[in-house]
Formats: C-alpha cells, structure tokens, sequence
C-alpha cells in the first residue's frame, strides 16, 4: 500500500519540478540575459499561441533559433560559462524551477496512489449503460468496478465493442476522458482506488486543497 | 402635464447636445442648461398661461443655438450625430414615410440577424381622383435606440444573405427596392459562408437585380454599407458619413498603434476631416447623387417635417430612375426635373402618377444605366501622365477591338455555332448507323491476333491529377525566376519545424529550388511576385498594358504623397494593380496583379480603373481573366470613398465580363483582406489559392479591436476558407501553372471561351 502521506511529505520538502533546458541541437549560444531568481512564463493565451520567455538563442548556419521557456518558473541555474561558445545537442543551458500548483500536485498524487486503467487503442470511449446511468445518478465514485466487468465501449468509426476492466476491485476515483473525444492508445481512461481507501484519498485532497500554498 | 413632456423633451435636446461637442462649446450648453433649470425651478410658482409662453421662450432659445452650433458642426462632430441612440433609426423612418408595412423574418431580437431588417412596404399616392398603393421591398440596418441585440447595426453574414434573399424576391414581385444603410461596418465573422464572401455575392447580385434600387446613406462604413449600397440613386442625409473606415480605424492605422491601444482625440478629428466623408464632400465627389437636407443637429424621431422631405425624396428618387429608363414620358420626367431644388412646401411629387413596375426592354435599360454610372466614377482619383495623342490613339486602338470582336464573335460566331451544331447532330447520327454496318467486320479483326493495345499516356496525361515530381519535366527542377533570397548563405528553419519536425533548409535550396516550399512538410513561405510572373506564365509572352495609370492622393491626405513616391521608387510599379496580357501554355489570358510589395496591395482608384479595363479587355478579345492576387490588405484608407467605391465598380465591370460569357478566375497567394475580397475577388465562381495564402474579411487586430474576440491563429489560413465554402481548392506553388492550364482547360475550353 501506498503511504500518502510520506509522499505528500516529499513532495512538499521539494515543492519544485526542476526542468533542465537543452541545447535541442548543436549551435552557438547567446543567453537572454536572465539572471537566477528571474521569473520566466511558458506559452500563454487560449491556444498557447502567444510564446513563452526567451531564454537563450542558438546560431547555427547563420540561422537564430529562439529558445523559449515551455513552464511557468524561476531560473534557477544559468549556465553562463557557455555564452558565445559552440554547444552540442543535449548540453545543459539552464534550469528552471517550475512551483507545483495545486492541481499538479493533486495529479501526481492520485495517480500514484490509484490504479490506472489504460485504453488499449486510439478509439473514443464510454461508460457502459448500467455504470453510465449511475455515474450520471450520483457521480463516478458511486461506481465499484470488479475484475472482468463490462464497464466501457470503445467506438471506433461508428463500430462499437464492449471492454472489460480488469484491474484490482475499487471504486471509480478520478476519470480522464471525455465524451466524444479520441483518447490515445495508453493513455490512463479512469483511476480505480480500492474501497478502504477512498476516505484516505478523500483525506489527502482535502490537506492539498487547504495546506498547499500557490505561488505565483 | 404638457409642461412636463416639454420639460423632458428639452432635456433630451440638452443632453444631446452634450453628447455631440463634448467639452466643446461649453457656453453654449451652460446658457441652456441654466435656462432650463431656472425655469424648472419657477415653474410651480407661474400661472398656467405664463409657463406655456416662458416653455415657448425657451424653445425657441433651444432652437436658436441649435441653428448657430449647426454652423459649427465638424465631420468628427457629424459622426457622433449619426451614432447617438437619439438619431433616427429605420423603424422610425418606416413608421413615418411608408403608409404601411410588415416586417419579414424578425421580431425584435428573434431574427436571424436582428441588425438586418426588411419590410415589405407600401406608398400610397393620390393622382386626380384615383388612388394607387405602390409596393417597394425596404432592406436596411437597423441599430434601434440603444438595442444591444442588434449590434451597433453591424450585419453578420446571415444577415446580408437575407437582405439578398429579399431583393431577389422584389426581382421577383418587380417592385422597387428602397435600401437605407445604417451600419458602421461589417461584423467580421468568418463564419460559413464568411463575411466577406456574402458582400461579394450581395455587390454581384445588385449589380444584376433587375429592379430599381434607391438607397439611403446615414452611416455608411465600408464594407457593410456597400452590401445594401449599390444603387441606382444615391441619397444621403445631410448630416450622415459615408466613408472607407471609421475616424477611430483610420486614426489606429495613422498613428500605426498597437492593438489595444487608443487613438488620441485630436488624432482623430483630423482624419474624420481628411477622410472628406460628409455628404457634401461625397455629392461634390460624385459619389452620393443627392443630400438630403435634416433639420439643425440632426434628425431625430420627432422631426416629422424631415420625415415627409425624406418621403418626397424616396419618391422622386424612384420615379426618376423608373422614367429613365421608360419609354415615353416626356411631361411626368420634366416635372420632375423642375422640382429638384425646391423647398418641401413646393415639393408636391405625390399627385404626378408613374408605376413602377417596368418592361423586360425597360429593365435591360435600367441595367446599362446602372453599370454606366458606377464606371464612370473615380475617373478623377488617379492620374494618367500619357500625352494627348496616345490617350487618342489607345481609344482608336479599344474601338477596333469592340468592331473587330463584335464582327468575330457577335456576328460570325453565332451563325458558326448554329452550323458545327448542325454538322455535330448530323455525324452523331451518321456515327451509330456505320458503327452498325461495321460491326461484322470489326468483329472479324478484332480475333485476329494483329491487334495492339492503345497507348493511354495522353488520357492519363490529361486526366489525372498533376504530381509535383512529374510535373513540367522541360523545366529539371529550375524555374526560370529565381528569388533573390536565395543568394544568402543561411540556414532557415521552418515554422512547422516543432510539430512536423522538418529539418532546417538552406536558403538557396528553399528560395531557389524548392521554390519557398518546406520539402519536409510542405509549408510554403511567401514569394515574391516576380516569382509567379516569371514561372507561371509562357516565357517573353507577357505584355503589359496601362501601366501610365498611376496612384494618387485625391483627398489630399497628408503624407500620402510621400508614401506613394516611397513605393514607387522601391517597386518600379505606379500603381499596386498590375495589368498584362501573357500565355498559359498558349492559352491567352488577361491577368490582373495585386501586388503586395505596393503599399500592401492596396486597392484605391487606380488599382481599381486598371482592373476594370482589364475586365473589359478580356471581354472584347474574349480571353479568360484572371485576377492573381500576390496580395491586398484592402481599399487604401488614405483614398477615402475614391477607395471604397472600387468595390461595387469593379464588381460590375466582373459582372459584365461573366455575363458576356467570360471566365473569371481568382488565384489568392499571400495574405488577402478586406474590400477587394468582399467584393469583385470574393464574387468570382472560381476561387483557389496558394498553400502560402491567407483569406479573410479583417484582421485578427481589427477583429480583436471592433468584437473584443480573440481569434485562433490559424483563422485565416487557406484551409479554412476552403472548409467554408470560400474558396474551391488549394495548390501547391510549384504545381500552379500545371493547375492554371487545367483550370482553363477544364473550365474554358482549348479555344476560349466556355459560352
């Protein structure tokens, strides 16, 4: 079983994602100037359409290549030593720090603690009548799912198969897919959390939501 | 209780005058406003018969100054006059000048587009003892007095494909269609069948519509207001605008601010007085035929005088158009002649009878009348340096043709269609009696083993798609223009690079042999013009023709002159427009070129004279057009209505050309916007364009600026006006002139012409 509360205790001694910046191919480097502690933003607007801060720019073949910042965050690191020498791939140009948000966190955690049910194929999913009628009723976690059970239908091209969960037994804690949209192959359709443990989950989102203090 | 509405009425009036000068004339408005108070203030303590004489007082005070500030009224002041909520909206004006009427389709805001309202209508009018009820089908914006549903009078596309249902159904009833333009724009939404392209069919069908067309200006803004505008009387209220763009819009271009950003105050005023968009600017320019004059600041609802002047107005507006084009009416046309000019109380059109409704020669009449008068206009916004005698010989040179082609094609071409008709009938049936005479003996060689099997590469070649590899194998991969980027030693990395992951190019790999064309995903970066009329067109087969028409300032804009001397001398070109007779594969065409490089490809009164004599030329020699659109960002602001009146010009020399049974083609490759697309581009059957290109009626600035909208960045991109009907395909650059010659050849015909 998972300790929840270990891990709500480590992530909360590193509240930070580090994200390393690379080189993504060879060139000459020119840094933007940032400093450590400076702010950066990743892409903004309704489709991510307005770039993120300008970190650094690779010159290769007389062709200036931007590189943004893809995450909100703190410079953590700039490795100033390699201003106007040439870089290969891969090498390290700086390192943000990137605070988790709430969400984020809460993300982490339940699907650590939850067992992921993946789609086996690129295909739009839904929940099979009598779990559907319930979940509308009274919400997903009013579901208990057993190994074997019919819970979904996968509809490809307006052909429709059943899908059985297997997986241990629980209630149905989270759900990550959407009406009327393809989901990937692999990508996790619902996280299960055995029954003993909902009120513990239950626990640990509540601390998130009232302990975890956003910065921005 | 009199006293009260009097009280209140002239409280409006005050609040009014406000509104129009602002902090301007301040003494004025404190004068009044004191007055009024004072008197609000004695009121309970006056004998009734006193408060009427000392309310009477103060009208006439109200009206005094109204008189004196109406000498002071600037354009900028006039604009604000036509956007108060105060100001006449078209409810009003149906409620008083039509006897009555019902409104189609819309009921306050449960309307397809509750800013487009039509009304079949009726005047009734009395001549002798005898009592006529003439039908007219009202079309125009509705703003209301403050209504937020209907937009600010801003039709959305839907609304303007009602308005042309409706014309078509007055076609239909032939009754005479009165339009009254309230608009301050198009609302630019891209939405099927996107705001551009419904402006494009309403300017083509107007300038077909076989009925006469009256319309009335208040507020014309561009685009919008020439969706309704095309008629063959303009009138236009004396205190109305009419004009290629809001003061505010041309003032964010001037001042060439950044979105969000506003324009100053005084910024403004001056270009609403160097847009020259008032109607007396607009009726010396020739472009509104009559203003019709509204009481001091303004008309508003309870003008009822203004309302029978604009009453009489419509009236001989229609009578006079119809009697143009009738056949005999000497004394009803002279009496009407003799009253233009006259008071209202002298003005009695009502008892001179004329019906409206006209014959199939009368309305063939209407039609010409119609075209004549818009090619007529803006003759005088350009400049043509070309010495007498060449301009006499050029008209010698265009009469032979209109001889030469009418003997061709007129004459000699119909009596040869009616004979290979004759001759076709006469072997198809020959065809199928010796096809059975034969068959025996066919059967007969065919089982001998002799018989070889057909080669099919001449029916593959032409009808199957091209393949860029395969294509024009006589060129190797070499065009015969190469861009001048592609002398720079640089690599370049394609936009599409994160989520395709297409490698970086070379500059002289993509500029020279891939022709701006990304080899990894296909993503093509803008070329130049020169590109196109070097590799698309036959070889030393082109020849320009008009190229002394030269762009001008007309309006005087300040700094205009500077500009257009700047990118005279960075293009070579005197104008954005292009025109030139070239071969496709020894097709001839007749190309039109809206040039990007030229102030955004702007299109003012040159660009649009050189498009319309390229239209007509097509026609005399009955070559296909093709209108090939590198780029436009629009009508050029700085020209002002000489601009905007480009739209409906050139959409009716379009017009002419398809109805003479020409082909009209419009290839779009950089970024088209606005006027030009709304109107003789958007209007063509055959649309494509560049994978490079990107269509639409405003930009995202503009659109973010009047709607408040953000637009996705690929709004504009070519595929989506492929999915909304805009356009009919997308090509690939280096596949255009394989793709011209199939579109001519399909859509044409080897030998010209496809009617």
């Amino acid at each position: 079983m998972l300790d929840i509360t270990k891990l709500l205790e480590e992530i909360k001694a590193s509240p930070y994602e580090e994200v390393v910046i690379h080189a993504p191919h060879t060139g000459i480097v020119s840094f933007a100037g940032l400093k450590e502690g400076d702010r950066v933003v990743g892409p903004t607007g309704m489709w991510k359409e307005i770039p993120g801060t300008r970190l650094a720019t690779l010159d290769r073949e007389r062709n200036k290549k931007p590189i943004l910042s893809v995450e909100k965050g703190v410079v953590a690191k700039v490795h100033s030593e390699l201003e106007g020498t040439f870089v290969e791939a891969g090498t390290p140009l700086l390192e943000l720090r990137h605070y988790l948000s709430k969400d984020e966190v809460l993300g982490i955690i339940l699907k650590k603690a939850l067992y992921l049910f993946s789609a086996p194929e690129r295909a739009k999913y839904y929940f099979a009548p009598d779990a559907d009628k319930k979940i509308k009723a009274s919400g997903p976690k009013a579901v208990t799912v057993h190994d074997g059970q019919e819970l979904f239908i996968m509809s490809r091209m307006k052909r429709e198969a059943a899908l059985n969960y297997s997986g241990p037994e629980g209630v149905i804690y989270a759900v990550y897919f959407q009406h009327n949209e393809n989901v990937d192959a692999g990508a996790p359709l619902i996280g299960v959390c055995p029954p003993d443990q909902v009120g513990m989950i239950e626990d640990v989102v509540i601390r998130v939501q009232t302990e975890w203090v956003e910065q921005d | 209780m009199d006293i009260d509405k009097k009280i209140q009425h002239l409280t409006e009036r005050l609040s009014y005058i406000k509104d129009i000068f602002g902090t301007k004339q301040a003494e004025n408005v404190r004068l009044l406003e004191t007055r009024l108070e004072e008197f609000v203030q004695r009121e309970n303590a006056l004998p009734a018969k006193e408060k009427l004489a000392a309310v009477t007082t103060i009208e006439d005070l109200f009206g005094f100054v109204e008189r004196k500030l109406e000498t002071e009224l600037t354009p900028m002041d006039k604009v604000r006059i036509v956007r108060h909520s105060q100001r006449i909206c078209l409810r009003d004006i149906l409620e008083n000048v039509y006897d009555n009427y019902t409104e189609i389709g819309g009921k306050d805001e449960n309307s397809i587009d509750p800013s487009m309202l039509i009304a079949r209508a009726y005047i009734t009018r009395r001549s002798g003892k005898k009592t006529y009820h003439q039908p007219v089908m009202v079309i125009g914006q509705e703003k209301g007095h403050g209504e937020e549903f209907r937009n600010g009078g801003s039709v959305k596309p839907w609304g303007n494909a009602k308005a042309l249902q409706y014309m078509k159904v007055a076609e239909t009833e032939d009754i005479p269609v009165h339009t009254y333009v309230f608009t301050p724009g198009s609302f630019p939404v891209e939405d099927a069948p996107g705001a551009a392209q419904q402006i494009a069919k309403n300017l083509y069908e107007m300038a077909g519509l076989r009925v006469p067309i009256i319309s009335v200006f208040s507020e014309g803004g561009s685009g919008g207001a020439e969706a309704i505008g095309l008629a063959d009387i303009r009138l236009m209220l004396s205190h109305g605008y009419y004009s290629v763009i809001s003061p505010e819009g041309a003032a964010a271009i001037e001042g060439r601010l950044r979105s969000g950003d506003r324009a100053g105050g005084e910024l403004i005023e001056k270009c609403a007085m160097q847009l020259k968009m008032t109607s007396d600017d607009n009726v010396r320019m020739g472009y509104i035929d009559h203003a019709i004059d509204e009481p001091p600041m303004g008309a508003r609802p309870y003008h009822y005088d203004f309302f029978r002047r604009l009453r009489q107005e419509v009236i001989r507006a229609t009578d006079e158009v119809v009697l143009s084009v009738k056949g005999f009416t000497p004394f009803r046309a002279m009496a009407l002649r003799r009253r233009r000019g006259k008071t209202i109380e002298d003005l009695d059109i009502e008892n001179i009878y004329v019906r409206w409704s006209l014959s199939p020669a009368a309305r063939a009449t209407l039609l010409q009348k119609r075209h004549k008068k818009f090619l007529r206009l803006s003759r005088q916004a350009f400049l043509d340096r070309r010495p007498y005698f060449r301009r006499f010989s050029a008209w010698w040179y265009d009469k032979g043709w209109d001889i030469y082609s009418y003997f061709k094609y007129d004459l000699w071409r119909k009596h040869q269609k009616q004979l290979i008709y004759a001759v076709e009938e006469v072997d198809a049936e020959a065809r199928v009696l010796v096809e059975k005479v034969l068959r025996p003996w066919r059967k007969l060689t065919n089982a001998l083993p002799t018989a070889q099997g057909k080669d099919d590469s001449k029916e593959r070649e032409l009808t199957m798609l091209s393949q860029w590899d395969k294509e024009d194998e006589a060129r190797n991969g070499e065009w015969s223009y190469v861009s001048g980027r592609a002398k720079e030693d640089r690599a370049i990395t394609c936009p599409n690079a994160a989520t395709h992951g297409c490698l970086d190019l070379w500059a002289p790999d993509l500029f020279g042999e891939f022709a701006g064309v990304c080899n990894y995903c296909g993503h093509h970066f803008p070329m130049e013009y020169q590109w196109y009329l070097h590799n698309i067109f036959d070889p030393g087969s082109i020849f320009e023709f008009n190229s002394e028409v030269e762009s001008a300032n007309p309006l005087g804009f300040e700094g205009l002159d500077v500009k257009l001397e700047e990118a005279k001398k960075k293009t070579g070109l005197k104008s954005a427009c292009t025109t030139f007779e070239a071969r496709i594969d020894n097709v001839k065409v007749v190309v039109a070129m809206l040039v990007a490089p030229f102030r955004g490809g702007t299109v003012g009164a040159a660009e649009g004279e050189k498009f319309i004599q390229a239209a007509e030329r097509a026609k005399k020699k009955r070559f296909p057009f093709l209108a090939y659109v590198h780029g436009t960002a629009g009508i050029r602001i700085q020209e002002g209505v000489n601009g905007v009146i480009q739209m409906p010009r050139c959409t009716i020399a379009v017009r002419r050309y398809i109805d003479a049974g020409g082909l009209y083609l419009v290839l779009y490759d950089t970024n088209s916007y606005a006027g030009p697309l709304a109107s003789f581009l958007g209007c063509s059957p055959y649309q494509f364009a560049i994978r490079s290109a990107n269509i639409g009626f405003a930009g995202p600035g503009v659109i973010k600026e009047t709607t408040g909208m953000d637009i996705p960045p690929d709004y504009h991109r070519a595929y989506r006006a492929l999915s909304r009907g805009h356009i009919q395909g997308i090509w690939d650059r280096r596949d255009a002139r394989h793709n011209l010659r199939q579109a001519l050849l399909t859509m044409g015909g080897r030998n010209l012409y496809y009617r």
